[in-house]
């Protein structure tokens, strides 16, 4: 067969292949099988003995809760944000979106450190909060600023070139039409964006519930009170219990794998990624 | 100027409108009020007060004592270890990173999808998980490990360790950065240059790559950034010895953990501005190339 | 002399192409004219190079090239949209060709140099070598794309819808200044247009492409005057098709006589000024068949309701299909 013009013969093609699945499979694939043989290496009881620890529940619990929290007020404020951003034009806009990506370029462990700064024994405003008997910093509070800070940028991210692309029309058409905005943005923005928003979301909430530097240095690790998942695993591993480690990871690592999963399912059948969205 | 002028007799509460007016352009769309306050205040409150902070509190540090522990030697060589290690891995990502995505886009083969699926794990698997399980992979006794222990060749503990992990980390940021550029690279360009009489090798080197290359840069630095800043997946497999493979985020919490909060800011002050100043760099590069090319 | 014999090609279980001979003398100016999907950029593609037939032979010279590579063949192409090197500057574009040379056969830097600016000089784009292509005009990518095709002195040169990307103006402009272009050079070449217009103004030869065979091969006036496919006669120029008997008339809106007594009557539905002429839109009374007629604007304007007699002055039979045997001439 001949070689067209824009591409290399099959050998080629083959070669490059395999040094692409090779690499991916040491890099990528390895880890993650790695993570569930540990975990059931002991067999499937001792998996299910470590994940049911009051410790491990517990983890498991404030995990879940900062996620409901944290990802809803990324949800509105990534909406907010975006509508502001893609509905109109006004000076600094570009400051604004790097503004708000700035978490992206913050290490975790800085921002953790920053609401320590703040809110802890010896922060700014750390004397007022032990006068009014208020704790953020090794308490939920601070483990909820910090992952909201660090998941700051995502839904917004998603939303603001979709929106950007689908422009203003069907807006202006359903104003035009009588409609108020509040109407014109629930029966007509929302069901636009409904399927970017989901992707955003989807991003969004295994970050927040992996995260590890951040919450690290504000939660204190109190055992069954301000460990989460991710702590847990670190601390079970330091304590050369890795089943138990790697049962917890594997659950995160689970985690990982549904969002991968609904995350490819919304790119094939919404195209959300090619520019192509409607 | 004249504006100005006009304005000055206006009554009260007209100008305030008046200023809002002209420096956003009219629209008929509702609700900027509410969003655009909203975003700024929330903004402000959870980002950038908070980042204010660690200034401030540097600020309040005496130059010397920052100096003293900003730029002891420990801490320089944990920034040594921590730029070093990540750029190191960000150049690995950009090589396979750019091999990955040529592949992905370009040819077709059984489990394409998956694969592509598969590029975002480092996205979606929390760091910590990645970390222990890359530490078991390449512990002397793991699967991985095993084998390059007879070689003489040591990873866990090792700042090739931390390349590794931080690989790992970067490798989507390259990826998916590089992969909607050689989607959109139109196939006529290529066949132009082969028409020209160029070989498929002076194609990519003189037309492909030059085209993709403010991508692959932006990947590379993306990757680049992360690296520098990521803790979860490099603490369990750098063995954290101080001075040898102690990464300067590790260096900032075990100053937290001592109390020392002055240490912790000057080493996060140090590190963020030479993100900050490594993403201008790189910003400005790309800015200059946007303008050359008429974009 | 470049030759197409027998060329066929399929995309999937679509036959772009079949059964294509085709033979173009040193120096021709040829247009592949057709409506969209007729294969026509597909027959381009395959003799410059960057498709392959499935069977057949292009021939350069005598030479079957159908085994060589693109970079081999020495064709010039121009692409639709130019196609341009968007990181290099207009020069370098141009000079493309000479640098990807093989060492002992690139010419020097300053040979190279010289090239481009000679180049740019005949594109008539003096000066502009030191700019992106991001920063010319449609009608200045075209030319950049026209010198660099140029550079490596090809034996035949290919153009895929030159004037597509353009606005009406411009195209105008390109079109003469192309024209001249090819005069002043002599070099073989064959583009690609679904416009009748420009294919009749530009070409010595044009082929008239349908559904992957050639309708017809010959001059801008063979083919305007003696269609030698109903699909010919209605796709080049304005054609009122009225059918009776076997087959269908074919007759040019401006072929036919207006009479007082006799020829066919219609009633007039419609009427415009169209240059020097009244554009009657109207029915033929016996069929009600919709026809297009220009009546010279020295006669009185017809009115809507009117019925006029009319004898066409020119117009072709063809018989229906299977047959389809063309019987032009007078009526």
């Amino acid at each position: 067969m001949k070689v067209r013009a824009t591409s290399e013969d099959r050998l080629t093609q083959i070669v490059l292949i395999g040094l692409a699945l090779t690499f991916l499979a040491f890099f990528l694939l390895l880890p993650l099988v790695a993570v569930f043989s540990e975990a059931l290496g002991q067999g499937l009881g001792m998996f299910l003995e470590a994940v049911q620890t009051p410790d491990a529940l517990a983890a498991i619990r404030l995990t879940l809760i900062i996620a409901a929290i944290s990802v809803p007020l990324n949800v509105v404020f990534g909406i907010a944000a975006s509508w502001a951003i893609t509905k109109f034009q006004f000076p600094g806009k570009s400051l604004l979106i790097t503004l708000i990506d700035l978490p992206f370029s913050v290490s975790p462990v800085v921002s953790g450190l920053i609401f320590v700064l703040l809110f802890g024994a010896n922060g700014f405003v750390g004397p007022w909060l032990a006068e009014h008997d208020l704790k953020i910093i090794f308490a939920v509070p601070g483990i909820v600023l910090a992952t909201v800070f660090i998941t700051f940028p995502f839904v917004a991210r998603e939303l603001i070139p979709l929106m950007m692309e689908q422009g203003k029309d069907d807006e202006e058409a359903a104003l035009s039409l009588g409609a108020s905005g509040w109407q014109t943005f629930w029966h007509v923005t929302l069901p636009n964006i409904r399927w970017g928003l989901l992707y955003g979301v989807l991003l969004c909430n295994a970050r927040a519930m992996g995260e590890f530097g951040a919450v690290s240095v504000v939660s204190g690790h109190i055992r069954g009170e301000t460990n989460t998942m991710p702590l847990h695993v670190e601390i079970l591993y330091n304590e050369y219990d890795f089943v138990g480690a790697f049962a917890v990871a594997s659950l995160l690592a689970l985690l990982a794998l549904v969002t991968l999963v609904a995350k490819s399912v919304l790119e094939w059948r919404f195209d959300l990624h090619s520019g192509a969205s409607h | 100027m004249s504006n100005t002028l006009a304005l000055a007799g206006a009554p009260p509460g007209v100008l305030p409108r008046t200023i809002a007016r002209t420096w956003r352009k009219r629209s008929v769309m509702p609700g900027f009020g509410l969003t655009f306050g909203f975003t700024l205040a929330w903004l402000t409150l959870i980002v950038l007060i908070p980042l204010a902070t660690i200034f401030l509190k540097a600020a309040g540090m005496g130059w010397h004592e920052f100096v003293a522990v900003g730029l002891s030697p420990r801490a320089l060589a944990a920034y040594r270890l921590s730029f070093g290690t990540a750029a190191a891995a960000a150049l690995v990502n950009a090589v396979f990173g750019l091999l990955v995505a040529w592949v992905l886009v370009r040819y077709s083969f059984p489990g394409k999808r998956v694969v592509s699926a598969l590029v975002d794990l480092p996205f979606a698997l929390p760091t910590a998980v990645a970390g222990i399980a890359l530490t078991s992979l390449y512990a002397p006794n793991g699967w991985i490990g095993q084998f390059l222990e007879p070689m003489g060749i040591k990873v866990a503990f090792t700042s090739l360790g931390i390349t590794i992990a931080l690989v790992f980390i970067g490798l989507p940021f390259v990826v998916r950065s590089v992969e909607p550029v050689l989607a959109d690279l139109g196939k006529d360009v290529e066949e132009a240059a082969a028409t020209l009489g160029a070989s498929r090798y002076q194609t990519f080197s003189r037309v492909i790559l030059p085209a993709i290359g403010p991508a692959l840069l932006t990947g590379f630095a993306m990757a680049f950034a992360r690296g520098v800043g990521e803790y979860g997946s490099v603490i369990f497999i750098s063995g954290n010895m101080p001075g040898k493979t102690e990464i300067a985020p590790l260096l900032i919490v075990t100053q937290l953990e001592q109390y020392a909060y002055a240490g912790a800011t000057a080493i996060a002050v140090v590190m963020m501005l030479a993100s900050f100043a490594v993403l201008l760099l790189i910003n400005w590069i790309q800015a200059v190339n946007r303008r050359r090319m008429g974009a | 002399m470049i030759s197409v014999r027998n060329i066929t090609k399929r995309f999937g279980s679509y036959a772009a192409l079949h059964g294509i001979d085709l033979d173009i003398e040193p120096g021709e100016f040829i247009a592949l004219l057709g409506p969209s999907g007729s294969g026509k950029t597909t027959l381009l593609r395959i003799i410059a190079g960057l498709e392959f037939q499935d069977s057949g032979q292009v021939l350069f010279d005598g030479d079957d090239v159908s085994s060589l590579k693109v970079a081999d063949r020495h064709v010039g192409f121009v692409f639709q949209q130019y196609a341009l090197f968007r990181h290099m500057t207009v020069a370098e574009n141009v000079a493309f060709g000479l640098q990807v040379k093989r060492r002992r056969d690139r010419p020097t830097r300053a040979a190279i140099r010289d090239r481009a600016e000679e180049l740019l000089r005949l594109v008539q784009l003096e000066g502009l070598g030191g700019r992106y292509p991001g920063q010319l005009s449609g009608g200045q990518r075209q030319r950049v794309a026209l010198a660099r095709a140029l550079a490596i002195e090809p034996q035949l040169l290919l153009l895929d819808e030159p004037f597509g990307a353009l606005d009406a103006k411009v195209r105008k402009d390109l079109r003469r200044w192309l024209r001249d272009l090819h005069k002043q050079m002599g070099l073989t070449s064959i583009f690609v247009t679904h416009d009748q217009e420009e294919a009749l103004e530009l070409a010595d030869r044009v082929v008239v492409m349908d559904h992957g065979k050639i309708e017809q091969v010959g001059t801008p006036e063979e083919i305007y005057m003696n269609p030698a496919t109903p699909f010919v006669s209605h796709f080049v120029g304005e054609t009122n098709r009225v059918t009776g008997g076997s087959g269908e008339i074919h007759f040019r809106p401006h072929d036919v006589d207006v009479v007082a007594e006799g020829g066919e009557a219609v009633l007039v539905d419609n009427v415009f000024r169209k240059g020097g002429c009244w554009r009657v839109e109207g029915a033929l009374v016996e069929t009600s068949m919709f026809v297009e007629i220009d009546v010279d604007a020295a006669l009185p304007q017809p009115r809507p309701g009117d019925t006029i007699r009319i004898v066409p002055r020119r117009s072709r039979q063809f018989h229906f299909e299977p047959t389809s045997n063309p019987e032009g001439g007078q009526a």
